[in-house]
């Protein structure tokens, strides 16, 4: 246990849905980014798949939203210790988009319009583990939380769902991203709050 | 957002420190500066944040991030806290959190928003209500190192009595030549003000900040609603998204 702050009690704590540690409960969407948020008009958005060998899978809007779309509800953690449940999203799964893909990598660095970039083990994108999303809560996904398009890693700490998604590079070898080379965990798993190097 | 020059990278592991309150001033009435001293305090740069990790009687504890609203001065942090109505943390802080009692920090975090006093291009701060503590840290890490960086800081209150740190901003401190301040009042101006309150437009940004030519660091630090507003403005104006380094915080911070 840690040291006692005399006085302090926090809120009224009934039995309800677990929460990760050091993690609270929010009813709102508050936005976190480093810069100015991108404006990506649809006409010139297209994902982007590129492979160890350099092969090149290419998405544009259109053939994109052809894709078959799922919709999953989910729990989302940011390390500024906000944690919100219940989260629907709409999005195209990982699973489909790498289908395709023929890939001896382990890796994965996603990198988003404005430069924001975040890397992954490659198998945290599948098994119905992450997608592509351009819906939230039933509308298009606003600019400020990442729209047109972002990446939706539910299990892992919220800044490794890049925003303004453009495509992700398949490695051999693990590389770090923007926060990860700045101080943040590698991995991020809020359940064992890996929040910053060394966790 | 270009990629980052990544000084500041960190390589050890974080521990949690007890810090002990010292002293503590009120910046407005929902507002406190807490001075803490922690043992063995790494050092950090101005414009870089702690967690917080309070813990109860019973064992319960929560955690949240707060800026350091001063650089780095051995074993001594300086936070401001603004209470959040029915905030879990802020309320504490700012009102039970008493001179000699512990919480405990972990730190310093962040190497993106921050200013160092090496850098030496014009640097332009908009603040927009208690968006102000990181930025003050910076415009006080500039005093201590006696830089002459030109410094321009673009406040937005709601009213002069919103103003943090009101006193060390008022009058020129020494060290302070090469700062400009200019208040932007959104619901009430003091009097003798020239113009009508309101929310930052583009004639703020233009008269209070540098042009775009200048190249300046741009760092801009509020609730969302009004980076967004501030960003885009900057954008439009023809500054280079590289250069404009923004931190949000949404209603719930607290």
């Amino acid at each position: 246990m840690g040291v006692v702050s005399p006085g302090f009690q926090g809120r009224p704590r009934t039995a309800g849905p677990q929460l990760p540690p050091g993690q609270y409960l929010i009813e709102d969407f508050p936005v976190l980014s480093a810069g100015p948020t991108p404006r990506v008009s649809l006409d010139e958005w297209e994902f982007v798949i590129t492979t160890e060998t350099g092969q090149v899978h290419r998405w544009s809007w259109p053939r994109f939203r052809e894709l078959p779309g799922e919709t999953p509800e989910v729990d989302i953690h940011c390390v500024t210790k906000w944690s919100k449940l219940g989260t629907v999203w709409r999005g195209v799964s990982l699973d489909t988009l790498l289908a395709e893909v023929d890939t001896a990598a382990d890796f994965a660095l996603v990198d988003s319009y404005g430069g924001y970039t975040t890397n992954l083990p490659l198998e945290d994108l599948l098994d119905g583990q992450a997608w592509i999303v351009y819906e939230y809560d039933g509308a298009d996904l606003a600019p400020e939380h990442g729209g047109p398009a972002r990446l939706l890693v539910p299990h892992l700490y919220f800044w490794k769902s890049a925003k303004w998604v453009h495509g992700i590079r398949l490695l051999l070898e693990d590389e770090p991203g923007f926060w990860e080379s700045i101080g943040y965990h590698d991995y991020g798993d809020p359940w064992r709050e890996q929040r910053y190097q060394g966790d | 957002m270009a990629r980052a020059a990544v000084s500041g990278r960190l390589t050890r592991r974080l521990s949690w420190r007890v810090a002990r309150l010292v002293d503590y001033r009120d910046e407005t009435p929902t507002a406190r500066t807490l001075l803490l001293d922690v043992a063995g305090w790494p050092g950090h740069s101005a414009g870089q944040h702690v967690d917080v990790r309070l813990t109860a009687a019973d064992g319960y504890s929560t955690q949240r991030s707060y800026s350091l609203a001063a650089p780095a001065d051995g074993d001594r942090l300086e936070l401001t806290v603004q209470r959040v109505p029915d905030g879990e943390v802020s309320p504490y802080l700012t009102e039970v959190y008493s001179v000699g009692d512990p919480v405990e920090v972990r730190g310093p975090i962040g190497g993106w928003f921050v200013w160092r006093p090496t850098k030496t291009e014009p640097v332009l701060l908009i603040a927009g209500g208690s968006g102000i503590v990181p930025l003050m840290a910076m415009v006080r890490a500039r005093r201590t190192a006696r830089s002459r960086t030109p410094f321009r800081l673009l406040y937005s209150v709601r009213s002069p009595a919103d103003v943090y740190y009101a006193r060390e901003l008022a009058r020129p401190t020494r060290g302070d030549d090469g700062l400009d301040v200019t208040y932007v009042y959104t619901r009430s101006a003091p009097q003798g003000w020239s113009g009508k309150p309101g929310r930052i437009g583009i004639a703020d940004i233009n008269r209070g900040g540098w042009p775009p030519e200048f190249e300046p660091s741009c760092f801009v630090c509020g609730p969302t609603g009004f980076v967004e507003t501030a960003a885009d403005i900057l954008l439009a104006l023809g500054h280079a998204p590289g250069r404009i380094k923004t931190e949000r915080f949404g209603p719930s911070g607290g």
